[in-house]
This record gives structure tokens, sequence and C-alpha cells, in this order.
């Protein structure tokens, strides 16, 4: 079958890939571009693991064909870190043991960024509204919401 | 697997001809957001040869005002309305609704025209949109044509659509002086469920009385409804006990539900007039503000 030639930005660099029609940002990024950092669990859009934003839009991976891509801004949990320095989200989460298992961290890091980006001082009620689509079955999520508070005042403070 | 084609047009016409030829020879499918078409297409549900894009359309992905009259592209995600400020002051029901449909993520992508389009009894928007008075505007290959949101749905997953039309835009009347929608649904869970009962409430009051009303009903029936034996009780009254629950027992009869493990058919139908008193109220309260 003929294969759809695509262009994009992932993390700030231009990328080409070549995918099938039904394949998925999250199938392209795991078998095709070795970026494992991004989960699969679901595959249905309920659990957020495979949290990305697109375009700075926080959406499911599993749920946008990579066809949709061309001419995209995908940022994934590789770009998280930068120049070998963890994200403040990435620094709270581990000082808080916000992580058990670790399949859910990366969509809830990226989920989280993309709401304190938005908002720098969201109340307990945003921040579990928010990661309300990114499922935990460790953690029981109190650790996460203190974690991405602790990351807010981290951001405020340094504003 | 024959061959799978994946179309991105970038204007209505494209989108209409690739559709309307395509669907002649097989399984097309419109692709708006995904978050229903791509669980279907992984699953088996649906297994479509000919996939056409519509978010490269700019009428579909375009929000203008025009005097207080909003016109939504079909395309337009929850997140991306959500920003739109005064869309929310006029039509707090409408964005209440769609803003309910799934997490963060699926509101990245969801829109008022795949939800219309999936055509599920349950589909939050749709009874808020049927309350508002907006028309949705399809274009097909014989041309534009305009619809009542009400006269839409055919039954769950059936619409009126013909071969070829694509939904372009949902365009709402300007919101008058003293209304107030409001969207409430009942589920099991606080977030992230399909609707058990959703009732969309839309009312004018001039003077304390009620001017106009539009109730709509979702998951109670094989489409979402208009009740329009509830709007009668409604209109000419001062909200008093008599009227309200006149109203809320057409809410009632108009009910045709499932029995299943969401909801029992007596479950629905109790709730439906509860629900329906919690919407109004709220409604009210919106239009007594402006």
């Amino acid at each position: 079958m003929a294969k759809i030639q695509v262009k994009t930005k992932i993390n700030g660099e231009e990328t080409e890939f070549l995918c099938q029609p039904y394949d998925t940002v999250l199938d392209v990024l795991r078998r095709d571009l070795n970026m494992t950092g991004t989960k699969e669990v679901c595959s249905t859009g309920d659990c957020g693991a495979c949290s990305i934003t697109m375009d700075g839009r926080l959406v499911c991976s599993c749920l946008v064909l990579a066809a949709e891509t061309e001419d995209k801004n995908i940022e994934t949990i590789e770009g998280m870190a930068k120049n070998g320095n963890f994200n403040v989200l990435q620094k709270t989460f581990l000082e808080h043991a916000a992580l058990q298992c670790g399949i859910c961290t990366p969509g809830m890091l990226v989920a989280a960024k993309s709401l304190l980006e938005k908002n720098t001082n969201p109340t307990e009620t945003e921040i579990r509204y928010w990661l309300a689509g990114n499922l935990c079955r460790c953690t029981g999520y109190d650790k996460i919401v203190k974690a991405v508070q602790a990351a807010a005042e981290e951001i405020r403070e340094n504003a | 697997m024959s061959e799978v084609k994946f179309i991105s047009p970038e204007t209505i016409e494209q989108a209409v001809d690739a559709y309307s030829k395509s669907s002649k020879e097989g399984k097309t499918k419109i692709l708006a957001g995904g978050t229903d078409l791509l669980v279907q297409i992984r699953s088996g549900i649906s297994q479509p040869d000919t996939i056409i894009d519509i978010k490269n359309i700019k009428e579909l992905k375009e929000i203008s005002n025009d005097n207080g009259s909003y016109t939504i592209g079909a395309a337009v995600a929850g997140a991306v309305l959500d920003e739109e400020e005064d869309f929310g002051n006029n039509w707090p029901g409408v964005l209440e609704a769609l803003r309910l449909i799934g997490s963060e993520q699926i509101q990245g992508r969801a829109s008022l025209g795949g939800n219309l389009c999936n055509a599920s009894p349950a589909g939050d928007s749709v009874p808020a949109l049927i309350a508002s008075g907006a028309t949705v505007k399809l274009q097909g290959p014989e041309g534009e044509r305009n619809m009542p949101i009400e006269s839409f749905h055919v039954g769950p997953g059936k619409t009126n659509l013909k071969n070829g039309e694509i939904v372009v835009n949902f365009q709402f009347p300007k919101k008058q002086k003293h209304s107030g929608d409001a969207y409430l649904r009942m589920i099991p869970r606080t977030e992230m469920d399909i609707a058990v009962v959703g009732c969309a409430v839309n009312v004018t009051i001039e003077n304390d009385k009620c001017v106009d009303a539009r109730v709509a009903l979702g998951a109670v029936a094989p489409t979402a409804l208009l009740v329009e034996d509830a709007s009668k009780a409604l209109i000419g009254s001062n909200f008093e006990k008599e009227a309200v629950e006149k109203a809320a027992l057409a809410c009632e009869a108009a009910c045709n539900p499932i029995d299943d493990k969401r909801g029992t058919i007596s479950y629905r139908k109790k709730v439906s007039k509860v629900l329906f008193k919690r919407a109004l109220e709220k409604a009210i309260e919106r239009a007594k503000r402006g």
C-alpha cells in the first residue's frame, strides 16, 4: 500500500516519516521514531498515557492520525527536559514521589505542563479536573496534585 | 486490505466532491476531531477506505460574531471555543454542554459538528444546540441548505445528511435580552461519563413573564428531543409552580428511553423531570442577569 509522506516538527526538530492512513501519531512515535516515552495503554482516549501537545493543544496521540500532523508542531515528553535539566514538574514529581509504576507519568507531566502554561495558579479542583483524563492506578492522585501545586508555586516565584 | 485513502481538502467544494464520489464506491468517513472515529477504526467497528480530514478547510474552523449572531465552524474544538470568552457569555449552556464531553485531551479535538454527526442519542451538545435555536448549514453536491438541529437526526447513528453532504457550521440566533440557557446532565460519576439524561433549557423573560422557552432532552429517546409541550407550558407563565410542574410532566411524557445498565426506563423518566427543573432554575437565573 502506498504510504503517506508527512513532514512535521517534533520537539522543535523537523521530522519526516512515512505512515499508513490508519496509523496514529502514537504508532509512529513509538514504532517508527523510537520515541517510546509516550506510553500506549488504552488506545481509546480514556487514560491519557499517550498525551502530547499539537500546536500547543493537549491531545491523546492515540486519537490523532499520523497523516494529520503535516506542518504541525508536536511536543512529547522527550522534549520536556532541556539540555539535561529537568522541567520543574519533573523535579517536583520526584520530590513528592508522585509516581510508582511510572506508566502514567509522561502523560501526567505533559498534561500538567499544558495546564501550568495556561494557569500558573490553579486551584486543587482545577488541577483535578484538568488531569481527569489521565488515569493513575498507583498513587491515588494526591501526590500528583501536590507535585503540580509545588511546581506552580515555583513557577510563580520565579516569574 | 484494499488501498485506504487519506484526503485533506482545503475547500468545501473539494471535500464535497471527494465525499460524494468516494461514498458511491465504498465506505468514506469524514474526520473532524476523530475522538469517536479513531476509536471506531481501532475496534474494527468502522473500516473506511477513504478518510476525509476536513480540518484544513477554513470555514469549518472559523468562529465569527456578526452583531451578536454567532457562526461556529463544525470542526472547532471545545478547548478553542472555550477561549472565545464572549461566546460563553452568550450561550453558556451550549458551551458547558460541549465542554462536558470527555477530558481536556478530548476537548483539544472534539467538535460540535462531530458530536452532531456521530448521532449518539446521548451526545451532550445536541440538546443544548436544540434549545439555543441554532441551525446547521450543510453543503452537498446539490448545494447548500440549512436545517434546525432538532430535524438533523433520524435515530441512533442516523442522520438526515444526503450522499456527499457535510456539516459546514452552526448558526446561532442573536441572543435575546434577558434570556439565558443552561444544560445539565445526570451521570453516575462526576466527570467523564455518558449522559443517562441530559436536559437543556433556554428562556427569555420580560417583566417577570416567560415570553419564550425552548426545552430539549437527550439520552431519553432514539434522538435528542425538542419538547414543545414543555415550552408551551412555560410561555406566558411567571414560572409559577403549576406551570413548571406541567412542563416537567411534558418532559416525562416525551421520554421514550432504553433500559440499560446506565439507567432503567422509569429512572430516566423520573430524572428528566428533576433535571428539567434544575436546568430551568439555572436558565432563569442567567436570563435575569442579562
